[in-house]
């Protein structure tokens, strides 16, 4: 799977720029929820019948994510044209697919919870698919790499020690708690349920990555990305406190205030980051611990009977 | 089909029956009609309230000389507490009263909504206007009437909205300045007040009666009280909040 495609400079840097876009939105969606400003503009596709409606108060908020939201959907057109044209991977043409199907399904659902008044099953799903689809256009920017395309430095797998199934542990419970932080946010939920799912969060990130510390370390590549992990994973942990520490402070106040608002979308900023790290630990670990071949667990069943 | 909505569904009758059962017109009195009165006191410290940050619009800022404070809880010089709504709750006798012709009102002047809290009828027209330069968004947050959310740009047409359920004090909120927020009570019949200036209510026209009185505040909640008024009399009853 990783070494059958071309490398196309142009094609990464358009990756790159398509995931640090994406990052941007979630930050900008983040803005809008935390502000309040979710309904400030009421009317979808358009705003206040507008193309461009007066950017005040609460509609700069809102407008500029449906701004950054069109821009992202339309790289990510491009993104799938350019695999179309120059790509060789069939699987990689597909990824592209379901990038603009994801980023279309978004926008849906962005446009569905203006219209409906925000239910919370709609803006929890906007919430969540926004994490998901920045893992993707992620993957993509690693899928198109140079380094991926080149020979892994590759380790073998520890019998007593397994990683790669256990390396897909960590994005799968991070998903699954941004999904929770997501129903809470949008009060389907109490709080106390993302805060429950914390500690057994960065108990399997943990689990994951110091698995790879302790018995892998001697790649490099699986090393730097356990660690940052466990590092991008501890800031989310300290950013999920002070967002919450910051709630109770202004839990009286008349407005969104301005630290409360700096840290709940930086703690929806580091959880995407926290699921694409993740994402990309998985990626990693199934790219440079390569699969026992059948012939070789046959010859370990074998030798054990 | 009467059988059907009415089988199984236990000792409670059915809505479809409930809803063509009729109800007299409401009449009252003159010469027996009564009156409530009453105070909402308030014990304790009063909370601070925070200044508005409206730096986010500066047309909504240069509409004040000094920064607008948040309303959530109001007491009076004379330790009474402002912006209460009390509604007789339980002991009218059952009838259709008529919503009177004339339009309550909502405005928005200064990005602050006019009056904080206020109580209409069940069909009652509410006009809602924008004296503002800027845009607004309207979000009626009802949870027993539909709930809506439109824009209002400045020198728009008057909205003019009627709610059909009776509920009590839902908020109406702009997401252009979150800061906004007022408070509507919609009643099936004209007996409710709201505290003003001096803490005190007064509801006239009451038919003589025993009645459950409810006060309602968006913070501290709801209190009741039971009071007794004689033909043509005055009954008082005051409610003590405290923080």
């Amino acid at each position: 799977m990783a070494h059958s495609g071309e490398y196309h400079r142009g094609l990464h840097r358009w990756s790159i720029l398509l995931a640090f876009c994406t990052l941007l939105l979630v930050v900008a969606g983040g803005l809008v929820t935390s502000r309040d400003a979710g309904l400030s503009v009421p009317d979808w596709p358009l705003s206040y019948g507008k193309l461009m409606p007066p950017m005040e108060g609460g509609i700069l908020y809102e407008h500029g994510h449906r701004m950054i939201a069109t821009t992202v959907g339309m790289f990510t057109i491009v993104s799938l044209v350019w695999l179309l044209i120059v790509e060789k991977r069939l699987w990689m043409k597909w990824l592209g697919g379901a990038a603009l199907v994801a980023v279309i399904v978004q926008g849906a659902l962005g446009g569905l919870t203006v219209i409906y008044l925000l239910p919370w099953w709609i803006s929890s799903a906007h919430a969540s698919l926004a994490q998901l689809f920045f893992s993707t256009t992620v993957a993509m920017a690693i899928f198109t790499s140079g380094w991926w395309l080149r020979a892994p430095v590759s380790v073998d797998e520890d019998e007593r020690h397994p990683i790669r199934g256990l390396s897909l542990a960590a994005p799968v419970f991070v998903l699954a708690q941004l999904a929770l932080g997501a129903a809470a946010r949008h009060k389907a939920i109490g709080s106390i349920y993302h805060i429950c799912g914390s500690p057994i969060v960065t108990f399997v990130v943990l689990w994951v990555s110091l698995r790879i510390l302790l018995h892998y370390a001697r790649n490099r590549e699986l090393r730097m990305g356990a660690l940052t992990l466990i590092g991008v994973t501890m800031t989310q942990v300290f950013l999920g406190i002070a967002a919450y520490m910051s709630r109770i402070a202004y839990a009286d106040a008349v407005q969104p205030m301005p630290l409360m608002v700096a840290f709940t979308v930086l703690h929806v900023a580091v959880g995407a980051l926290t699921l694409a790290t993740s994402v990309a630990l998985a990626i990693l670990v199934r790219r440079n611990v390569p699969a026992p071949s059948r012939a070789y667990s046959s010859t370990r069943v074998a030798a054990v009977s | 089909m009467v059988c059907l909505a009415g089988c199984g569904s236990g000792s409670a009758p059915p809505a479809e029956l409930k809803a063509v059962a009729p109800v007299p017109e409401a009449r009252v009195d003159p010469a027996t009609a009564c009156v409530i009165t009453g105070q909402v006191i308030f014990k304790g410290d009063a909370p601070k309230m925070a200044e508005i940050d409206m730096s986010s619009n500066p047309q909504c800022e240069r509409q004040h000389k000094t920064p607008a404070k948040a309303q959530t809880v109001v007491v009076n010089p004379n330790r009474t507490l402002r912006n209460v709504f009390v509604h007789i709750k339980d002991g009218l006798a059952p009838a259709h009263w008529t919503p009177p012709a004339t339009s309550a009102e909502l405005s928005q002047t200064g990005c602050i909504y006019q009056p904080h809290v206020q109580g209409i009828m069940e069909g009652q027209n509410l006009e809602i206007l924008n004296n503002d330069p800027v845009n607004h968004n309207v979000h009626a947050e009802c949870e027993k009437n539909a709930a809506w959310n439109e824009s209002q740009p400045p020198r728009a047409e008057h909205k003019n909205k009627q709610f059909s359920v009776e509920e009590t004090l839902f908020p109406v909120t702009c997401s252009v300045h979150p800061w906004m927020r007022a408070y509507i009570a919609v009643s099936p019949h004209p007996f409710f007040a709201v505290t003003g200036a001096d803490g005190s209510f007064s509801i006239t026209g009451v038919p003589p009666g025993t009645y459950t009185i409810e006060a309602v505040h968006e913070k501290y909640g709801s209190k009741e009280g039971r009071l007794t008024v004689a033909p043509s009399g005055t009954a008082k009853i005051d409610f003590t909040y405290g923080s």
